[in-house]
Order: structure tokens, then C-alpha cells, then sequence
């Protein structure tokens, strides 16, 4: 059976690359389970998506443990052990990651004992971050050297439907130009074993201990405890203000901020927090002066941003 | 009819849409909200000739399907966790209007602490209330049991309404190969709903649920809520022996996989049951005489299939994705009481596991069967088992730590 786990933020389109890639699977005559998994459900959280798919009927289920293959569409969440990149990574498990950087930087840096490549993320071109998604399923349907193009082809056709026309060919464009950089490395990718029970460990099962009621109760004494997380790490998109455009109506943008993340400043302008702007880019489309863009977070500022500051 | 990938939710979405229902009464809740929208979408687009409307609530929500139901139309909606608990007087009270319609359940736990991830004490709370209960492992099975929930719900020998449950995210966001009838297949394994003496019109005033003084009345009216559910058995049999004919696709109250044989079966609900497929598959390779049986249908409860499926083995061990608090699982407990008294009744062993989405990893079924086997060998029940790791209570443990830390501090210390 192969094991896929897809790792990116709400809104990468990680979801939809599972889906593209269980459809491809599905068509050249494989039984498929795909699935997303989220908590937050808010764009630019960290979230993953898996796909298994075996020639006999599929009765394992839920979160993949022990992938063969993991893509990972956002190279921030390789430094977050929460996003759990790395859960389950063994020798035999290809790691891919798409990035500025080179394969050699995550061989570096990550010292996977698998196979580690790269997919080339351009920040001048657009397409690359806009459709990382259908890059990164190319990629795994490439790798895993099971599938046909024209069955890829077809698979990201159906799943990319709703999108409408120009969109689903954008994503093919790129796509197939991802599968001809990945034909090197089709098959890299093997199905993984079974569990076998004769040689299993056994669970380190506990009797629960009885704590005491003020113990054992869901409470958070810490009040404000949100403005230590740093949401602003999740950011995709990035807000930017044209000051000359502005006409500091703030309690618009203010008002409407799902995450509060935008103050009034003494001059009666608005001021971002871009430590807790999540880039939902919410303000954008509410702003009646249109003085509010988004640019892609990846190709924001080169030098160290304000929310990674100490 | 080929086979196509969708998620459990849609598998129900699709139930509703060959049943060519004619209401839906809706609120969003997560994992559910999927089925509504699909739904949604499908009225928009003309694909299904179906009115439906948001509620302020699901208690609401349920009293317009009941009374929707009593007019004699087919009526479809769907819940969850919190949403169902709050619909929940009102589940009581339409299964009392014997108003057939089917409600599907995408099970979540319940609060508190909140969560999203599936257990079944949201559904089992509706255990007691005269809806037939049915729990789909597949998505193949959400749909296909959809379509059997109206056929016995309507049969005027039941005329009840149903639930059919599928575990949220395991099995309502994963998409799994399915097959969707066609639908005039479907029409002649289902006809329209004739509602008979139900008829309720906004010109002839009906009043449902009138009170009644004094036990002998009100035994009556619950007694034959009752037989009606009892007789669901027999027809769900008889619905399932042509569901077959015309579909190819055997559903028996009760699964059994590799049962025949075996000394030791795993007994559990819900989408979790194919986890034990699995590990039945692997212990069989391990050379280990091991099953599984699947209540498909909760209420009626299937005693006697059930009996007849577990009568001679060593020891079951019943895993409950459930727990009733202060008592164990509920399975278990009803297992107990339909085996009581038979003299080769299988040793029982109880565990909870899967609760909040726990995940039971496959040495862990490994474990149970092999506790199952002791005790089969020690000629005693165990001591009912809460799967918990120590690894899981050390990192409780550094949670609690931060939530210590918290409480120690003073408010102004903190930023």
C-alpha cells in the first residue's frame, strides 16, 4: 500500500493535491482513501491531507503514521513541531519539500535518513506559489511512478473543475512542467509493509490515575493567552496599506478584522499587527478606497519581517 | 454503475438525493455541514427538486422534519454532536408522532472539553428515543443504508423515523470508492412515501403529542412505539434481502469477517470496525484464530443475530467507541444482558477506546486480543480497560505543567 501524507497551510491547497493524487491513483486501477485534517479550519493554519492506495480493498483508516512519501508545501512548518511534518519519517520515507532553498539545504538541515529533494519554488513567478498545490500532487504522482501522465492529467482536470478554465489550466501548465522535472525520480517512492503482528511492540497501556477535580478540569487560568501565539507565522498573503489612498475610515478594516489584528494609531490611521495578521485578507476586500493589496508573504521583505523580531 | 470517489458526507448527501426527497430542514454543525451544502448546491443547480430551510437551531430543525414527516412527505436532515444533544426533546418527541423521515448523525464527542473528532455517546444519547439506529462503516454503507433507513421507516409495520451515523472525519471527510445507483433503480426499490393516515394539513388542524393522564394511556402510546421498532428487525431483513437483488450489496443487521472460525472476535461500531478488519487480516497471518462482529443496526438491537454470532467462542472483546460515564461502555453492557444466562457464552472483555478520535493503532488491537485470549484462558472477565499509553498521560503531564505555570502567575505579571 502507498502511504501519502500532504503537509501545508490552510489555503495551499493541500486538501485539493490529496484529492488530485487519489484521483490519479484511482484512475490506474488503484483503491483510494484521501482525506484533509484540519483543527483551526482558518487559512494559513498548518493542516495535512493524506492519501492511501493499495491494488485490494483499503481497510486502514484515519491519520497516516508511517508514510512513504511526505510533501510538504510550506517550509515554515518543517521548524514547527506542532505541524508534525516529520512524524513517522523513517529511512524509507521520501521527504519533499517545496522551497526557495536547494535540495541541499534540507539535506542539511533537516538530516532526514531518506530521500530528501526539493521542488523549486521561483518567488518571481507567481504560478509557483499560487498553484504550489498542483505542483506538489505532479510531484508525488511522478514519484510514487505508478501513475500515467494522462491519468494525472485527467485527475487534476475533475478535481480542478469548480475552479473554471483559465484556472485549471494554469494548474495543469504548471503541473505537467512538474512532472517532467520529477521524471528522474519516478518510483523513488515504494509502498510501505503492512503492520505484522508477530512482531509488534506492545502498549505501554497505564491504569489513569484519579487528580483532583481542580486538576482534571478543562480550564485556562491564563487569561489572553492568544497574543503569545504567534498567528502571524501562518500568513500567506500579506496586507500592505497605501498610505496615500488611505482616508482613515480604520473603524472599517478595524471593525471587520476577524482576529482584531488591526489598531488605530494616534494619527487616526490603521496599523497591522503583523504578528497576529493571519492574511485571510479580509480588510482588502472590505476597504471601500481599495487602499489595501496583498503581496504573497514569501517575497515580502528578504531581511528578518516584524514578527520574527524578539 | 462505476464507482466514484466521494467522502462519507456526500455518500449521505447522495441517500438523500436518490431518495428524491422533498424537504430538508437545516443548521450547519462540524463535521456534518458538508451534506447540507452539498445538498444546497444540488437544489441550486436543479439537480434535486427539494425545499430546503435553514432553522435557528436543531430543535427547531427537528420538529420541522417531524412535521413535515406527518404531512406525508419525504423529509431528510442532518447533525451532529452538540447539534443532536440539542435537538434532542424533540427527537423524543417526533419518534412519539410516528413520523418516518431519516436524520443522519456525523458523530463528534460531546463537551466537555469541546472537541471535533468522532465518538458515539452523541448518537447513543438518541439510543433510548423509538429512532432506529443504524451505524455505517463505509461510505458506500452511508449510502446504501440512507435508502434502507426510509424503505423500513416507512413501512406502515414501523413508521418510525431513523438515524444512520458515520463517524466524523474518519470516515466524513474521507473520500473511498463508491458505487451510486442509478436512479430508477433506486425509484423501484423505493417507491414514493405513502403516508396513509398521517395526512396532516395546514387546513385540518392535527395536534400531535397530546397530553395523556395517567400511566395506562401513556403505557400504551410507548409500548406500541415500541413493538413498531421490533418489527423493524424483520422488515430491515426483508428490505435487505431486496436491496440485494436489485443492488448486489448484502447488509444483515449484524457483520461478521472471518468469524466463522474464530475463537477470539473483536465487537465494535462505527468506521473504526474496518481499523479491526485490519488487524483481524494480520493476526490471522500470525496464525491467531481472530474475528470481527459489527452490530450494523443498534435499535432494534439485533439480539438474536447477535447471539447467533458470538455463541461458542472464547472470548469477545467488545471495544466501545462510547463511554457511559460511571459505567463503561454501552455496548458492552448490552451484550452482557443478551448473553446472560447461555451456557456457551464467550468470556467478555470490555474496552473504550476511539473516544474524541483517539486512533487505535494496530498493536493495540494486537493487545486486546490477546487480553481476550488470557482471559478466556483464566476463565474470568477482565477489568474493563480505558486504552490510555503512558506516553499519552506524559504528555497530559506537560500540558497540565504550562496550565500550572498559568495559574501560579499573577494576571499583571503576564504581557
Amino acid at each position: 500500500m502507498y502511504r501519502v501524507r500532504f503537509h501545508g497551510r490552510g489555503g495551499q491547497g493541500m486538501k485539493t493535491a490529496s484529492r488530485i493524487l487519489g484521483s490519479a491513483f484511482f484512475r490506474s486501477g488503484f483503491e483510494v482513501q484521501d482525506a484533509p485534517r484540519y483543527g483551526a479550519e482558518r487559512r494559513g493554519a498548518p493542516m495535512f491531507a493524506y492519501v492511501r492506495a493499495a491494488r485490494r480493498e483499503i481497510h486502514e483508516r484515519g491519520v497516516i503514521t508511517r508514510p512513504d512519501l511526505v510533501v510538504v508545501a510550506d517550509d515554515s512548518l518543517t521548524a514547527s513541531p506542532a505541524a508534525g511534518t516529520t512524524t513517522g519519517l523513517d529511512e524509507h520515507t521520501v521527504l519533499l519539500i517545496a522551497s526557495t532553498e536547494t535540495t541541499r539545504t534540507w539535506q542539511d538541515r533537516l538530516r532526514h535518513r531518506g530521500p530528501t529533494l526539493a521542488l523549486p519554488i521561483d518567488p518571481a513567478d507567481s504560478a509557483s506559489l499560487r498553484f504550489v498545490g498542483a505542483a506538489c500532487a505532479a510531484a508525488a504522482a511522478q514519484l510514487v511512478g505508478v501513475i500515467a501522465a494522462s491519468d494525472f492529467e485527467a485527475a487534476l482536470r475533475d478535481e480542478l473543475a469548480p475552479l473554471g478554465e483559465p484556472a485549471a489550466t494554469q494548474n495543469l501548465e504548471l503541473g505537467r512542467a512538474t512532472w517532467r522535472r520529477f521524471e528522474p525520480h519516478a518510483g523513488l517512492v515504494r509502498e510501505g509493509p503492512d503492520a505484522v503482528a508477530s512482531i509488534s511492540e506492545r502498549p505501554d497501556w497505564i491504569d489513569l490515575p484519579f487528580d483532583a477535580a481542580r486538576i482534571a478540569t478543562p480550564a485556562i487560568h491564563g487569561a489572553a493567552t492568544s497574543v503569545e501565539v504567534r498567528t502571524g507565522l501562518w500568513r500567506t498573503l500579506r496586507p500592505v496599506i497605501d498610505e496615500a489612498r488611505c482616508r482613515h475610515c480604520t473603524w472599517i478594516c478595524s471593525t471587520l478584522c476577524p482576529d482584531g489584528a488591526i489598531e488605530v494609531r494616534a494619527d487616526g490611521g490603521p496599523r497591522i499587527d503583523l504578528d497576529h495578521c493571519k492574511g485571510c485578507m479580509v480588510c482588502m476586500a472590505v476597504c471601500p478606497s481599495h487602499a489595501i493589496e496583498s503581496i504573497p508573504e514569501a517575497t515580502a521583505d528578504a531581511h528578518a519581517p516584524e514578527e520574527l523580531q524578539p | 454503475m462505476s464507482r466514484t470517489l466521494i467522502t462519507g458526507n456526500a455518500a449521505a448527501a447522495w441517500a438523500a438525493r436518490l431518495a428524491r426527497v422533498d424537504y430538508v430542514p437545516a443548521f450547519p454543525i462540524t463535521p456534518q455541514t458538508e451534506i447540507i451544502e452539498t445538498i444546497a448546491g444540488w437544489i441550486e443547480a436543479g439537480a434535486l427538486d427539494a425545499r430546503m430551510v435553514t432553522l435557528e437551531s436543531e430543535h427547531s430543525m427537528v420538529t420541522a422534519a417531524g412535521a413535515a414527516a406527518a404531512t406525508g412527505v419525504r423529509v431528510f436532515t442532518a447533525t451532529s454532536s452538540q447539534g443532536l444533544l440539542y435537538g434532542l426533546e424533540m427527537i423524543y418527541t417526533v419518534a412519539g408522532w410516528r413520523a418516518p423521515f431519516v436524520l443522519v448523525n456525523v458523530s463528534r464527542g460531546l463537551a466537555a472539553p469541546v472537541t471535533l473528532e468522532p465518538d458515539h455517546n452523541d448518537v447513543l444519547a438518541a439510543r433510548d428515543s423509538g429512532f432506529l439506529q443504524l451505524h455505517a462503516a463505509t461510505a458506500q454503507e452511508v449510502l446504501d443504508l440512507g435508502l434502507l433507513a426510509y424503505r423500513v421507516g416507512e413501512d406502515e409495520r414501523v413508521r418510525l423515523p431513523a438515524i444512520v451515523n458515520l463517524d466524523g472525519f474518519y470516515l466524513s471527510f474521507t473520500r473511498e470508492p463508491v458505487r451510486i445507483p442509478d436512479p430508477a433503480e433506486v425509484d423501484g426499490f423505493l417507491p414514493p412515501f405513502e403516508s396513509g393516515g398521517l395526512g396532516f394539513r395546514a387546513s385540518r388542524p392535527v395536534s400531535e403529542a397530546v397530553a395523556v393522564l395517567g400511566g395506562g394511556p401513556y403505557s400504551y402510546f410507548r409500548y406500541e412505539i415500541h413493538a413498531a421498532a421490533r418489527n423493524a428487525l424483520g422488515v430491515f431483513e426483508e428490505a435487505a434481502a431486496d436491496f440485494e437483488a436489485r443492488f448486489g450489496r448484502r447488509y444483515a443487521p449484524v457483520e461478521t469477517y472471518r468469524a466463522d472460525d474464530a475463537e477470539v472476535v473483536f465487537v465494535m461500531m462505527g468506521c473504526f470496525a474496518t481499523k479491526a478488519k485490519a488487524a483481524v487480516d494480520q493476526l490471522r497471518d500470525a496464525g491467531q484464530a481472530v474475528g470481527l462482529v459489527r452490530p450494523r443496526m443498534l435499535r432494534p438491537f439485533p439480539g438474536e443475530a447477535l447471539r447467533t454470532a458470538l455463541r461458542g467462542r472464547r472470548a469477545a472483546a467488545v471495544i466501545d467507541q462510547n463511554l457511559s460515564l460511571g459505567f463503561g461502555g454501552v455496548l458492552y453492557g448490552e451484550l452482557a444482558a443478551n448473553l446472560c444466562g447461555l451456557s456457551d457464552a464467550p468470556i467478555l472483555a470490555s474496552f473504550i477506546g476511539g473516544l474524541g478520535g483517539r486512533d487505535i493503532p494496530p498493536s493495540e488491537f494486537y493487545a486486546i486480543a490477546e487480553a481476550a485470549r488470557d482471559a478466556a484462558d483464566a476463565g474470568a472477565p477482565p477489568e474493563p480497560r480505558l486504552l490510555y499509553t503512558d506516553a499519552e498521560l506524559r504528555e497530559m503531564r506537560r500540558l497540565q505543567g504550562i496550565a500550572a505555570a498559568e495559574r501560579s502567575e499573577r494576571p499583571e505579571a503576564r504581557r
